[in-house]
């Protein structure tokens, strides 16, 4: 008897791994469904009417699935939930700020996280990394996104976390469409225009994100092409429609013609981005004994866009350039932010932001600046 | 600030986090990462499988284990030399005292109830340790600093008395009244952005607080005619629950007014008081029937007796049993035998029936299918705990019971029935709560440690989390408030109390004034240096006797008489708070206005409102 139950148990897992998880549990529900349809009688007819309703409505939600998002299908609803659990992200560069938003979306229940870092662990590395535990993979011969997958797992066995190896800026565009959304961290100017870039030539649409910390800053870049969205609005819902620039479009909108308070860490941002390119030095790679050389490109910048200097500060610039150790807190703060406007694209619900978000611990404001063209507003 | 100055104050510190729940789980890994070396970390709470889409140092194997120990131990993985003490206990018990706290040089509160923030909140000023306080619901959530005499306590602004749904309008009628009225405190700085989940919350009793109430917008705006429905319904649920489900399941002898319907007694005999009573050898299911037709048929018509009330309103329609279900119907579909398990806490009346997908609405039919079959398991399978149970979210038979009545008295007023998922999520005060929101406040939790520990007392900050932007921020830091002078917990401000003093007995006062208001659970009070009344395990036989003679004498004839002109001292020794409150006597008081008899002066009341606080850990 316990023979012919682990045979059968045996049968079911070996047709798991040949039809893939998705498939696998649609030929479940069909043979499911079968079953009901055989039933008979009153109680059965009752059973079949119930099954239809059930599966009228596409996919529905498996028993363990509402069960562990309870509490957050009801903030976003169970569509939402649905639309998370079809969607495939890309996250490149692994270092404290993605991994919190790869801890978000994992426990949020997407479909699948690939990770993308080949780098091998250091102790820097480690300092805002609660997915590695360190001592016994110091010397190990794995990278850091490797090793991040492994726990990422272990967060939620519903999601599948995987590893891509190489460099992403080498990738065709076939390899982006594979994804939803991609989220790169800690590259270069020139590698972030080009991997929007090839998200934007896609046929449909990948939403395409930066995100980056130093110091006690962080700052986010959003791109979701052309976007609808219903709004709600207290009783009625009206359809919004975004026009979203490149990131490339956007950092090229002249400075003069942005409202006249936009943040201070936009600038300075870009002026870091600027210096470290033509340095060519890795994204981070900064110093205070910097300061001299990017002050005097801060100068050169502003004459141009003809933008006051005070509006990019000093110490600002320095503590950006000094701030090489990430500060946990603010990784968590936009991590988190990051989470919550990737769950808003994927699933459709709230009011997705445009186009960047900027914390900065020191006043402690969460901003969101509009950087597009003011004549077609991307 | 200097880098190397912050680190060396943060190796230095030593913390005391309380909760370890959804900002817990954040909190302490942020902590850990941010080089805190020092942390001790207080929750009573087991794990249970709804916290794992947040609460991330969980896993499914950890369900029933100790949230503080677990996440403890998930933290030293990754961070493996630093101390972190873990204290599987309540907040409240007498171990973590004021000598407790003072070992500590910060707190940080990730609580889920108002009642162990405010001891938290007594324990931190008695102590003067700074506290650091949070809370989220969805995408909203707060982060407020407490430091004694620089920024005001978290009890500075009034709160909102927990649960306080006017039962009394419950039992006879749903309206939308005395929410349209009865909320002018109530306000959100959210105003413009305002949204639906948000409302909810505020009606269910899940939203705080201190924060998100602000004086800008009167609760009038809040009533749209969706939520209007919404708010009908939670009536209907509070009604399911607290009078229904109670008088069927729970103590007999609590007090409930379920039966008492009108003013006019024209209750038949077959009305009488024990029309609840299950008679011996009576069929469960006809039991069931009579139940029904009891609540839903004849209170209704005898509500509808009275004309007056129904002049502006839409008249309820009585509901029979047997106008839904015709006689024996349900005999072929609830049979108790056929349950495919013998465990009494996991019968369900959606599983006898046969439905599945707790997100349908059910008509009023599958309603009553569901309301009797229910009672039958309650009556055929649980029988044990019948006189015993309080509703419990978790428990599916009774959320399946509270929902089917709810919905099936919503059918009589002609009010959108909704879902035993909706059902569960009202009547079990269930926080809606994600990982993104917890995550970024603990974050902004930590900046604010890390300014306290600094001594920076001019950058502190409250910082809201918002869903919508305000000025452009989603994040939005405003700066602290200044201590209230009167506020009763951290200035020393007496309070007055006016009384009847030859009416009003001390279990009055104690009961209305001192546990009441000001929410003292272990109080002592004393004239001059005589002890009236005390509360605690430890007391002496005749003591005890005393106090509880004292109790029933009104407030002059105490051995040691309050008059007009007395200075009562009331404390509490666990709580570590001591107020003085001036006596006045007054010989009259309005029933209506001053329904308790005596008026506390220098206690700022909270909203009459039914939110109770209980923010998500």
């Amino acid at each position: 008897m316990n023979r012919m139950k682990s045979l059968h148990q045996e049968g079911r897992k070996e047709q798991k791994r040949y039809l893939g998880d998705d498939q696998w549990r649609k030929a479940r529900n069909l043979r499911a469904l079968l079953g009901v349809l055989a039933q008979t009688g009153r109680e059965g007819v009752l059973e079949q009417r119930r099954w239809l309703r059930l599966r009228m409505d596409g996919e529905e939600l498996t028993e363990q699935e509402t069960a562990l998002y309870d509490r957050q299908i009801r903030v976003w609803g169970v569509d939402a939930q649905r639309r998370l659990s079809k969607s495939h992200i890309l996250v490149s560069g692994m270092k404290g700020t993605a991994v919190e938003f790869c801890k978000n979306i994992v426990l949020a229940g997407i479909g699948s996280l690939t990770l993308m870092d080949d780098r091998m662990v250091t102790e820097e590395a480690l300092s805002a990394n609660f997915l590695i535990p360190p001592d016994e993979n110091m010397f190990s011969e794995r990278s850091l996104a490797e090793l991040c997958c492994d726990s990422l797992r272990e967060f939620n066995p519903m999601v599948r976390v995987s590893v891509e190896k190489g460099d992403l800026s080498t990738f065709d565009g076939d390899f982006y469409d594979k994804f939803d959304v991609v989220v790169v961290s800690c590259c270069s100017l020139r590698t972030k225009k080009l991997i929007n870039e090839k998200c934007r030539k896609r046929s449909k649409r990948v939403a395409f994100y930066t995100v980056d910390c130093r110091d006690s800053c962080g700052e986010i870049f959003v791109d979701l092409q052309n976007y609808t969205y219903s709004q709600k609005k207290l009783v009625d819902t009206i359809e919004q429609q975004l026009q979203y620039p490149s990131f490339e479009e956007a950092v090229a909108v002249p400075w003069r013609a942005l409202p006249r308070k936009v943040a201070k860490l936009y600038f300075a941002m870009r002026v870091i981005e600027r210096f470290e390119q033509t340095e060519e030095r890795n994204p981070g790679e900064t110093s205070v004994a910097d300061l001299p050389s990017v002050l005097k490109l801060r100068k050169e910048l502003c004459e141009t866009q003809s933008l006051n200097e005070s509006h990019i500060p000093d110490g600002l610039l320095e503590r950006l350039l000094a701030g090489r150790r990430e500060f946990p807190p603010v990784c968590a703060i936009i991590g988190g932010i990051l989470g919550q406007e990737v769950i808003k694209a994927i699933s459709g619900k709230g009011d997705p932001l445009k186009n960047f978000f900027f914390f900065d611990a020191f006043d402690g404001k969460g901003i969101i600046e509009d950087i597009s063209n003011p004549d077609t507003g991307s | 600030m200097d880098a190397e100055q912050q680190l060396q104050a943060i190796k230095q510190a030593k913390v005391l986090m309380v909760g370890a729940g959804g900002i817990g789980c954040e909190l302490l890994k942020t902590l850990a990462l941010s080089s805190f070396q020092d942390i001790h970390i207080i929750d009573m709470d087991t794990i249970e499988v709804s916290n794992l889409n947040r609460q991330f140092l969980f896993r499914q194997s950890h369900v029933g284990q100790s949230k503080a120990k677990v996440a403890r131990d998930a933290v030293l993985r990754f961070k493996p030399h630093i101390n972190i003490t873990a204290h599987h206990a309540n907040v409240k018990d007498p171990e973590f005292n004021v000598d407790f706290y003072k070992q500590f040089n910060i707190v940080l509160s990730g609580l889920d109830n108002l009642d162990a923030r405010r001891h938290v909140n007594r324990l931190c000023l008695a102590a003067d340790i700074p506290l650091v306080e949070s809370g989220t619901t969805g995408f909203l959530g707060q982060v407020t600093v407490h430091m004694k005499g620089k920024t005001e306590c978290y009890e500075c602004q009034p709160k909102p008395t927990p649960k306080t749904y006017p039962v009394c309008t419950i039992t006879s009628t749903p309206s939308k009244d005395q929410f349209e009225g009865g909320g002018g405190g109530v306000s959100l700085p959210l105003a413009r952005n305002f949204s639906l989940p948000l409302a909810r919350n505020l009606l269910t009793g899940t939203i705080s607080l201190s924060c998100l109430v602000h004086p800008c917008l009167s609760f009038s705006h809040l009533c749209t005619p969706v939520l209007g429905c919404f708010i009908l319904f939670v009536h209907c649920i509070v009604w399911a629950k607290d009078l229904l489900f109670s008088k069927l399941f729970g103590d007999k002898d609590q007090e409930n007014d379920l039966n008492v319907c009108s003013n006019n007694a024209t209750s038949s005999s077959e009305h009488a008081e024990d029309v609840f009573k299950h008679i011996l050898d009576e069929d469960i299911e006809q039991y069931g029937r009579r139940i029904y037709d009891h609540v839903f048929g004849y209170n209704i018509e005898v509500a509808l007796a009275n004309e007056e009330a129904w002049k502006n309103r839409n008249r309820p329609k009585p509901t029979y049993s047997s106008d839904i279900l015709p006689d024996k119907l349900i005999q072929q579909i609830g049979n108790l035998d056929n349950g495919a398990t013998d465990d009494p806490s996991s019968v369900s009346a959606m599983g006898s029936l046969g439905l599945k997908n707790p997100r349908d609405i059910w008509n009023l039919e599958e309603n009553t299918r569901i309301f009797l079959e229910a009672l039958k398991l309650f009556f055929g399978k649980r029988e044990k705990e019948i006189g015993n149970l309080t509703f419990d979210k978790d428990d599916q038979l009774a959320v399946e019971f509270v929902t089917a009545a709810a919905n099936i008295r919503a059918a009589s007023f002609g009010i959108p029935l909704h879902s035993l998922f909706e059902a569960k999520g009202i009547a079990g005060n269930i926080v809606h709560a994600v990982a993104t929101t917890n995550a970024i406040i603990a974050g902004l939790i930590v900046i604010e440690a890390i300014k306290v520990l600094l001594c920076d007392t001019n950058s502190y900050r409250m910082t809201y989390c918002l869903q919508h932007p305000s000025r452009k921020m989603l994040l939005m830091p405003v700066e602290p408030f200044e201590p209230n002078k009167s506020c009763y917990v951290c200035s020393e401000t007496p309070l007055s109390l006016q009384v009847n003093t030859h009416r009003s007995t001390l279990r009055d006062f104690v009961e209305k004034i001192v546990k009441g208001k000001l929410r003292m659970d272990f109080p002592l009070i004393m004239h001059g240096s005589a002890l009236l009344y005390e509360v605690g395990d430890d007391l002496e036989e005749d003591m005890a006797a005393n106090y509880a003679a004292n109790l029933h004498k009104v407030l002059s004839e105490l051995p040691s008489p309050v008059t007009s002109g007395t200075v009562l001292t009331v404390e509490d020794l666990q709580q570590e708070l001591s107020c003085n409150i001036n006596i006045k006597h007054r010989e009259e008081f309005d029933e209506e206005n001053e329904p308790d008899g005596m008026l506390l002066f220098g206690w700022t009341q909270a909203p009459p409102m039914n939110m109770d606080n209980s923010l998500p850990v």
